[in-house]
């Protein structure tokens, strides 16, 4: 990891977000280095997956500015299509395209997004297949893949995008926990390559082997952002420490 | 009654022709009406609240009315208006109008079930909200709308039955005109009537194929595939008679 003074890949500078009078998220700040993994722990509603709905503008932040690879992405909406095909996104619930195969959903994309070739795109695919360890499975379809298994090509999908930055959203909560380790394998794997990532998880294990950054939310505020030394060494804010006392029992 | 006058029927230009005409008819309808139905349905998913209502008081006037109205309604007060159509057009127009009213209930049922995170994942890769509806939306949507449709289609030729009455000179207008000549209504209804049947299974083994054909597992599965004999008898069961 280098420690020179380029700007970060990505930066969230008090962002708001309110869903009619409810503030959800309330002067966020953030900073993303290149090759970074950040972790964001915080209670259910704390609005961790509003955070990461903001940074590719799936969510248009009411206020604030969200700076990614150097340019105010907030300045015009409008380039939020071009803006999203450099971040990819993992959901909870995968959300992989039911009428399409795992090598299908991973070369839409490529096709539709970048033009790139049927072969082309299939090749990247097939490669991806094998990087997320399921070459076997790619004319599966996604009602025929174990939970582990559909999470995995959601990733590749995501990855055929050659994305700068990397989004996922409590990627194992909906996984049986025999499939987590699978998963959590991959990314762990991406984030050692260098896969610039926010990972939204309560997983610790997880953070303690992957994360270079830890942030804890609460009620649409950044509480503790700390670095994984500073948190795993046990100098965190008393609400944070509160809350993993909760989810590790 | 007499099974030889029954096939001269059948095989009489007068019968055929009528049956084309109804064939014509249905078709033409079913495919204004499914164009009607998708524009229908895509403009009541739009943000626009004008054309949201325009959609609302096209839906409650054409299935608050009969389609014997609406028929009639076209052929006969359009020309007051300066708008003169033929016979045939006007009954085209009356029943795609009327089929796109269904159409697009059916098909902006199809949308909503497909879940709305599909649409956000295909969001999160960089496609346009068009690409999403075109590559994510409408492929899923064709499959759980196929059914529905097929029992569209077998009601359409039905109710084209109706357009008679404006004396386009479809398959049960032909029948009947060629009974009252000679009082054989037994013979010219049965020859209507076999041919309704062979055109309404032709319809359902298109159904059968189009269905296949949207099942992006059937290569794989091939050899599970349901005969086609049970799969009529399938779609037989669920259509309902109109
Ligand atoms: N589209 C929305 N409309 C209204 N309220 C929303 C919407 N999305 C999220 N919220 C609310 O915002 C709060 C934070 O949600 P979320 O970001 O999903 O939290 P988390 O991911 O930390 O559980 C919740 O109270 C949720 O009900
Ligand atoms: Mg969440």
């Amino acid at each position: 990891m280098t420690t020179s003074v380029q700007p970060p890949l990505l930066e969230l500078m008090g962002v708001h977000k309110s869903f009619g009078h409810y503030a959800v998220l309330k002067a966020c700040s953030l900073d993303v280095k290149s090759r970074e993994t950040v972790v964001i722990i915080g209670p259910s509603g704390s609005g961790k997956s509003t955070l990461l709905r903001c940074v590719n503008l799936l969510e248009p932040p009411d206020s604030g500015n969200i700076f990614f690879d150097g340019a105010d992405i907030t300045s015009d909406l409008r380039n939020a299509t071009e803006i999203r095909r450099h971040i990819g996104m993992v959901f909870q619930n995968f959300e992989l395209f039911q009428h399409l195969s795992a090598v299908e959903n991973i070369m839409l994309a490529p096709m539709k997004v970048s033009g790139i070739s049927r072969a082309d795109a299939h090749d990247i695919a097939t490669d991806l297949l094998r990087k997320v360890h399921i070459p076997e499975k790619a004319d599966f379809f996604p009602d025929e893949l174990s939970g582990g298994q559909q999470q995995r090509i959601a990733i590749a999908r995501a990855l055929a995008m050659k994305p700068k930055l990397m989004l996922y959203d409590e990627p194992t909560s909906a996984l049986d926990p025999e499939m987590i380790r699978e998963v959590l394998d991959v990314m762990a794997e991406l984030s050692s390559e260098g896969m610039t990532s926010i990972v939204v998880t309560h997983e610790m294990g997880f953070a303690k082997r992957a994360a270079d950054q830890i942030v804890f939310m609460e009620n649409g505020e950044v509480i503790e952002n700390a670095s994984s030394e500073e948190f795993f060494g046990g100098t965190v804010n008393e609400r944070a420490r509160r809350f993993l006392d909760q989810i590790l029992h | 009654m007499s099974l030889e006058l029954v096939f001269d029927y059948l095989v009489s230009p007068a019968f055929f022709h009528g049956a084309m005409l109804t064939l014509l008819i249905t078709a033409t309808s079913l495919l204004f009406g499914i164009i009607v139905g998708l524009v229908v349905a895509l403009l009541q998913e739009s943000r626009f609240r004008f054309l949201q209502g325009s959609t609302l008081v096209y839906l409650w006037l054409f299935r608050g009315t009969p389609v014997l109205f609406q028929i009639i309604f076209i052929y006969n007060v359009l020309p007051t208006f300066g708008i003169r159509l033929s016979a045939f057009v006007s009954a085209v127009i009356a029943l795609s109008l009327n089929e796109g009213a269904y159409m697009a209930e059916i098909i902006r049922s199809g949308l909503q079930a497909v879940k709305k995170g599909q649409r956000t994942a295909g969001l999160a890769l960089g496609m346009t909200r068009a690409a999403v509806m075109r590559y994510i939306v409408i492929p899923q949507a064709a499959r759980i709308i196929l059914p529905p449709i097929g029992n569209q289609m077998i009601g359409m030729l039905k109710t084209s039955a109706l357009v008679s009455v404006v004396a386009v000179e479809e398959l049960l207008l032909v029948a009947n005109q060629t009974a009252s000549s000679n009082f054989r209504y037994f013979e010219a209804l049965t020859a209507a009537g076999i041919y309704y049947l062979a055109l309404t299974t032709l319809f359902m083994v298109f159904q059968y194929f189009l269905e296949r054909s949207l099942d992006p597992k059937r290569a794989r599965r091939s050899q599970k595939s349901v005969p086609l004999l049970d799969r009529l008898t399938l779609i037989t069961q669920q259509t309902e008679s109109r």
